[in-house]
């Protein structure tokens, strides 16, 4: 018989947060087909929606940075998309994961879930995205004749970790996001800036050698690369690369979860 | 053997929030203390046992649904600890965890998915969900379409098809017409009959003393009352 003990003061246990989870994985299910099909349901493109409106996104970046950066990267186009999948996929979600905490809250204090899982289902419906986006970005490669490379069968490895990454940073956001009502509006402004701190839409080599450093310090460069090299370069990305990205994405995890697991006993004094 | 055993819980809010990060670095900065708590339960013990039928009673904002909500797992104390043995299904305010846009087919399973079954489950219960109802002519309009009554009745027949040892219910008898009400009445004895223990939190007396054998007796967040039903209720209709 399952004994469920709550005590003040005590922050959330993975291992029962991961058992709950697994146990209720038709939650996660109904949650994620909620997030997919409610959001266009009354839309006249419907689910088009979530394909089109990044692409519109990357035709005007496609048409404002080509003819500057074109002589730097040949196949602009593929330069930018493959690292613009991950970073969209990233921003998108950890918006999407705090929007989401306005609409799943009441569920959050009046139904036994784990608190987790609403954050999960943001990150799943990402990657349903992000697999449309791929899906895009390879038909494009296809139609303008690029290349591609046996090293795609490493994308999986690359995905797994933007999505761990992606999860970890999703946690953080949503539980400081429900105790404090402004801090949604400061990522927002954030995000942004991140972008271009990061070199998706230019090569990193238009960046000033006495500068680069600086640029490497920020950890989307190594989860924008690790999906690029494959896709764009058709490389394995290398050990260093590979490295940095793991310490990342598992970095990311765990202090999200450290901050989540500690903020979750008091949600609902704030939702 | 106690599915539920409360130890000296309370759940303590503050009672002037700080909402936003921009105010609460202001408020470090300048040294302002904080608000003072304000208890929503304060220092409650209670034990439930395997098979008991027990009403929590009392006025409005006396802590009885936060009660349901600490004994079921849903918030944790601010002070104590809160221990629930088997299969607890809390079935709070009905009509949470139903999505306007989605149909009534597909709310069932989303609710059923919160609630804790599968979706093997809910498909096996499906057709005796929508019979209860009495929605087969709406059960593919989107919710929105529908009036509170038939909601009621829909999220009332979801709530109840679930099979757990504990049933929590908080306030679900207050809504839908008399003949609804007798149904679900009808549904809550025969959790009772079939050996499932039921906490059930409702303003109407009736309900608690025919569904009840025992009743505790709320008041600003505090135990003041605990015992056979028709006992606590002379004592409670006594004081009001």
């Amino acid at each position: 018989m399952i004994e469920r003990r709550s005590v003040a003061g005590q922050p959330l246990r993975w291992r029962t947060e991961v058992r709950d989870i697994c146990q209720r994985a038709s939650l996660l299910y109904e949650l994620v087909h909620r997030d997919l099909t409610v959001r266009y349901k009354r839309s006249f493109l419907g689910f088009f929606w979530t394909m089109l409106h990044p692409l519109l996104l990357m035709g005007i970046f496609l048409v404002v940075f080509s003819s500057v950066f074109r002589f730097r990267a040949p196949r602009y186009e593929i330069y930018f998309l493959s690292a613009y999948v991950s970073w969209n996929f990233f921003s998108q979600t950890a918006v999407n994961a705090m929007a989401g905490v306005a609409w799943n809250g009441p569920l959050m204090k009046r139904v036994r879930v784990p608190l987790s899982v609403f954050t999960l289902s943001s990150t799943v419906s990402g990657l349903v995205n992000l697999a449309l986006s791929l899906a895009v970005l390879f038909a494009i490669m296809l139609f303008t004749g690029a290349p591609l490379h046996p090293a795609l069968i490493f994308l999986p490895v690359s995905l797994l970790l933007v999505w761990l990454f992606t999860l970890g940073a999703s946690l953080a956001f949503t539980a400081v996001s429900i105790f404090f009502g402004d801090f949604r509006e400061m990522v927002q402004a954030g995000l942004p800036a991140l972008m271009y701190l990061t070199p998706i839409i230019y090569p990193i080599e238009v960046v000033p050698e006495r500068y680069r450093w600086l640029i490497k310090l920020n950890p989307m460069v190594y989860i924008v690369e690790i999906v690029r090299d494959p896709i764009y370069y058709g490389i394995i990305p290398s050990p260093t690369t590979m490295l940095v990205a793991v310490v990342v994405s598992l970095g990311s995890l765990a202090v999200g979860w450290m901050i989540f697991r500690h903020m979750a006993p008091r949600f609902h004094a704030h939702l | 053997m106690n599915v539920i055993e409360l130890h000296s819980v309370s759940v303590r809010y503050r009672e002037r929030k700080i909402r936003s990060l921009k105010e609460a670095v202001i408020r470090s900065v300048k040294g302002h203390p904080r608000s003072p708590y304000f208890y929503g339960l304060r220092n409650v013990s209670l034990d439930i046992h395997h098979g008991e039928s027990v009403g929590i009673i009392g006025s409005n904002g006396a802590g009885k649904s936060t009660l349901l909500r600490v004994a079921a797992g849903i918030i944790a104390p601010s002070e104590g600890m809160a221990i629930s043995r088997g299969s607890v299904a809390p079935v709070m305010e009905l009509g949470t965890g139903f999505e306007s846009e989605l149909s009534g087919r597909e709310n069932i399973f989303f609710n059923g998915a919160l609630l804790g079954c599968s979706r093997a489950y809910m498909r096996q219960r499906l057709d005796e969900i929508i019979a209860f109802s009495g929605l087969e002519a709406f059960i593919d309009a989107p919710l929105r379409t529908y009036s509170t009554g038939m909601l009621a009745r829909l999220a009332f027949a979801v709530a109840t098809s679930i099979d757990a040892e504990t049933v929590l219910l908080d306030e679900i008898l207050a809504v839908g017409d008399a003949p609804f009400r007798r149904q679900c009445k009808a549904r809550i004895e025969g959790f009772v009959s079939r050996g499932s223990t039921i906490v059930l939190v409702s303003h109407e007396l009736d309900s608690v003393e025919s569904l009840c054998s025992r009743a505790v007796w709320m008041s600003k967040g505090e135990v003041v009352d605990d015992g056979p039903t028709a006992e606590v209720m002379t004592r409670y209709r006594a004081q009001s």
